[in-house]
């Protein structure tokens, strides 16, 4: 028996004192061995960067293990946990220091997986961001058209930090995905 | 500015037009006017989870003090306000419970006032009260929050524009894939019919399943009122075997 969800709302404007926290976006601390930058702009459809968004990943280590490990609320010194967050800044940009995911199966691709909310955004959007290196036989990659493809692919930065950008509505609009169970 | 009233016909022309049944929140619902610019054209595309994202993020004991579900407590002072509990319980879609996971919630004040540096309203902010609290659920699933009943609160989506009085909740399930963020509002508010955030979920059941119940049985002999509203998160479990957890 499924019961119905409960429905989602906005984040809405308000939400700065509660959920953002010390290191919140750092799931290793920066410049550590191994560590690298993921970071971009959430833009809304008049390709502004949003000042009130919030960003959630979740991902495997470098060894393709999801951690399933408490302290993402007190760092540092817990252990990897895979999960952070980051609020935008004025600009519109978010960004985390971690490591790079490893695939969870051998040959499979390996990918950040996010969550955005945002003032004026009703409801949570899921996406992935997807290894450069680590992108080709993914199922969902194989099914969009190459402007598509190419935005689920972070970039790689100079210095090796990966650039992911969102972008809400707009010629360059993101994919977003649904998952089995979710309805509309 | 515009007016109520081309905003409440907005909403009605919507309802009128929607099929009966829609559980979640329309994105694109253009009387709440941040979302014009702010939703995806696109239908989401369809994905069997994997990796990561069948795997909610662990939280424990490390992370959360029991004392910051009360939010009465906090600032060294009692909040001015009518002092409630608000209980429930965290499920799947199967109808089970979410065990040891984290609910954050924030608030206004009595006042309808936050904490928040963007806030303009002019109301009291209160010392002794940040709106800002956290919880584990235990192992049935149940939360639970001492707090103060928000205030209604001024917005400028529209002129005369008010928010109906609620709590922000942010959950997490067992899957990635169930992260919720949502409001639960308070039964019989009169501002529900003029609100576009809360009627952007089309359908009424749907928008009824925000609306926690005032329950006399967590009321507490002169101290105070209580309120019951349960949470179900989207689709079940994957078909992933916890190694630990046969008990379920």
């Amino acid at each position: 028996m499924t019961e119905p969800a409960t429905p989602g709302q906005t984040i809405g404007p308000f939400f700065h004192e509660a959920l953002p926290y010390a290191q919140d976006r750092e799931l290793v601390p920066p410049g550590s061995m191994g560590s690298i930058r993921l970071h971009g702009y959430v833009y809304d459809g008049a390709g502004l960067g949003a000042p009130d968004a919030l960003v959630e990943i979740r991902q495997a280590d470098p060894a393709g293990v999801v951690p399933r490990v408490e302290g993402s609320l007190h760092r540092p010194g817990a252990a990897f946990t895979g999960w952070g967050r980051s609020s935008t800044d004025r600009t519109g940009h978010y960004w985390f220091s971690t490591v790079e995911p490893a695939p969870v199966r051998p040959g499979g691709p390996a990918f950040f997986a996010v969550t955005v909310f945002a003032r004026g955004l009703l409801n949570r959007l899921f996406t992935r961001v997807y290894l450069p290196e680590h992108a080709a036989g993914d199922p969902l990659l194989d099914r969009l058209d190459p402007a598509e493809r190419a935005g689920l692919i972070a970039r790689r930065d100079d210095d090796g930090g990966l650039r992911f950008d969102i972008h809400l509505q707009g010629d360059a609009e993101t994919v977003f995905l649904t998952f089995p169970g979710h309805g509309g | 500015m515009t007016e109520q009233r081309e905003i409440s016909a907005e909403i009605v022309a919507i309802h009128d037009a929607a099929q009966v049944g829609e559980p979640q929140p329309r994105l694109d619902f253009p009387p709440y006017r941040s979302s014009l610019l702010r939703h995806p054209t696109k239908r989401p595309r369809p994905v069997d989870p994997e990796g990561a994202e069948l795997v909610a993020p662990v939280f424990g004991h490390s992370d959360v003090d029991p004392l910051e579900a009360d939010l009465t407590i906090q600032s060294g002072g009692e909040p001015i306000g009518e002092r409630i509990l608000v209980r429930g319980r965290v499920l799947d879609g199967d109808g089970r419970p979410v065990r040891r996971q984290l609910v954050e919630i924030w608030q206004a004040n009595a006042a309808g006032r936050y904490v928040h540096q963007r806030d303009r309203h002019p109301a009291p902010v209160d010392p002794h009260f940040t709106g800002l609290g956290r919880c584990l659920t235990d192992d049935d699933g149940g939360y639970a929050f001492t707090t103060i009943k928000p205030g209604a609160y001024p917005w400028r989506n529209h002129r005369n524009a008010w928010r109906p009085a609620h709590i922000h909740f942010s959950l997490f399930g067992t899957d990635f894939t169930q992260r919720l963020i949502t409001q639960m509002y308070f039964p019989g508010d009169p501002l529900f019919p003029l609100d576009p955030i809360y009627q952007s979920i089309t359908d009424p059941a749907a928008r009824e399943r925000l609306v926690a119940g005032y329950d006399h049985d967590l009321s507490e002999p002169e101290w105070l009122l209580g309120y019951r509203w349960d949470i179900v998160l989207t689709g079940g479990h994957a078909t992933y075997l916890e190694p630990e957890d046969h008990d379920d």
